[in-house]
């Protein structure tokens, strides 16, 4: 049986699972806490030991080579925005990211700089994850992914397709597909990634320690800002669910 | 003279210090007055850590709706634990949240912050909206405020949203995670936040 093949059937049945979740009023349960939360404390040894020293250090480089890498990241990111704009039936943020995509990649010397938000095209990531939710498929049960994080099931499914179809960037690199004489490797794809990863994390560095310090319930503080985040993402808001009302009566 | 004046000094600068912690009842101004002087009170070179966690206590017991805050990340909880028990979840908790507070606001007084708008969302509640400026360590972070107004003559802060992620929601579901671990048993909850005030 073909990785193909094998990719599809994972991918229905965790979609078919997701597709299930719908009818749960709560979308954040679950799947196998005590295996997430080992894997989390994995997670936080790797962060300990690798990432946040690395990120540290990443911190220390010149404002305008992090303000590239991120850039960079960013455009890169923008390719798997596009088709799930698309997908979303958002014609004007799609042409948008397309804007912004051309106008880096050229004017912007691949990325690195800029000038499409000066231009005021919106780049505004998505990724199937976000567009499977805006067509109302529930997360699912939650869990944790070695090195990757906290995930969700649809986010998963979203992850693995966007992946292998949807994220050009993927097709050229991971995949090692050439499209239009363009062509990558696996590490091309692992070094964007990583910079992406410890640009997030050096961005992030007092939240971070903040939130640890100020947590009696780590693994869980984090699932919950995982999932308020995906959620204001899917609803394309910064505004937080008001559940307050029923206090005040 | 010199006594009259002295004693007439003496009562500004005993009003004034009482007054000290009384900002706009406005939610934009009252916001921005409360932050301004925290961040300066936290970087003052002249103040000991005890006297900046003082101030911070102070400031937070007479602005921030505690007692609501405790009852709201209790959850559904709160309707049906016992009232000592209650009582004694809103002790620690107050203690819990004064730490965590001075912790967090440590960790940002060296930042510059803005107030940007206030949004009136219903009589109850207006959301004043700020950020606070880059720095090495971080981008920008907007920072939005759930003040309660349903006194208007003294607005209280119930909940941070730090780029649209709630506070009190995240503590909430964490003190929910520890109770579905321990049965619902509250004193597990109680437990663990003297744990963590003691640390």
């Amino acid at each position: 049986m073909g990785f193909k093949k094998l990719q599809l059937i994972i991918c229905s049945v965790l979609l078919a699972l997701t597709v299930g979740a719908q009818a749960e009023t709560n979308t954040d349960k679950e799947c196998f806490e005590k295996i997430s939360r080992g894997v989390f404390q994995f997670n936080q040894g790797f962060d300990k030991a690798i990432l946040k020293p690395v990120a540290k250090a990443y911190n220390k480089l010149p404002d305008p080579v992090r303000k590239g890498t991120s850039n960079f990241t960013s455009n890169i990111a923008t390719l798997l925005s596009i088709p799930n704009h698309l997908l979303q039936g958002e014609v004007r943020l799609a042409g948008h990211a397309t804007g912004s995509f051309l106008v880096n990649t050229t004017i912007g010397v691949l990325g690195l700089g800029n000038p499409a938000a000066l231009m005021g095209l919106e780049n505004q990531k998505e990724d199937l994850g976000q567009t499977l939710g805006s067509y109302g498929v529930k997360g699912g049960c939650y869990f944790v992914l070695p090195i990757l994080g906290p995930t969700t099931v649809r986010d998963t499914v979203g992850m693995i397709v966007d992946t292998s179809y949807l994220d050009p960037f993927a097709r050229i690199t991971w995949h090692e597909k050439e499209i239009k004489n363009i062509s990558g490797t696996k590490i091309d794809y692992v070094g964007v990634k990583a910079a992406d990863v410890v640009d997030f994390r050096g961005n992030n560095m007092t939240n971070f320690d903040s939130l640890e310090k100020n947590s009696i319930d780590l693994y869980a503080a984090t699932k919950s800002l995982y999932l308020q985040n995906r959620k204001n993402k899917i609803n394309n808001s910064s505004e937080s669910e008001d559940d307050w009302g029923n206090l005040d009566n | 003279m010199k006594k009259l004046s002295l004693i007439l000094f003496s009562i500004i600068l005993i009003f004034k210090s009482a007054h000290a912690t009384n900002y706009s009842t406005d939610p934009e101004l009252f916001v921005s007055e409360l932050v301004n002087d925290a961040i300066s009170k936290l970087s003052d070179k002249n103040l000991n850590e005890q006297e900046k966690a003082i101030f911070i206590e102070k400031v937070a017991l007479e602005n921030v709706d505690i007692n609501a805050l405790g009852l709201y990340t209790l959850g559904e909880l709160r309707k049906t634990a016992k009232k000592s028990s209650l009582d004694k979840y809103q002790k620690v908790f107050e203690k819990y949240f004064l730490k965590s507070l001075t912790s967090r606001l440590t960790d940002y007084s060296s930042n510059k912050f803005e107030v940007i708008s206030a949004e009136k969302k219903s009589s109850n509640y207006t959301i004043v909206k700020s950020r606070i400026a880059q720095s090495d360590n971080q981008p920008e972070i907007k920072i939005d405020w759930r003040i309660y107004t349903k006194n208007q003559d003294k607005p209280l802060i119930r909940d941070l949203i730090v780029e649209g992620l709630s506070l009190a929601r995240t503590q909430k579901e964490e003190f929910a995670s520890i109770l579905n671990s321990n049965d619902n048993d509250i004193n597990i909850l109680i437990s663990k936040l003297e744990e963590f005030v003691t640390n």
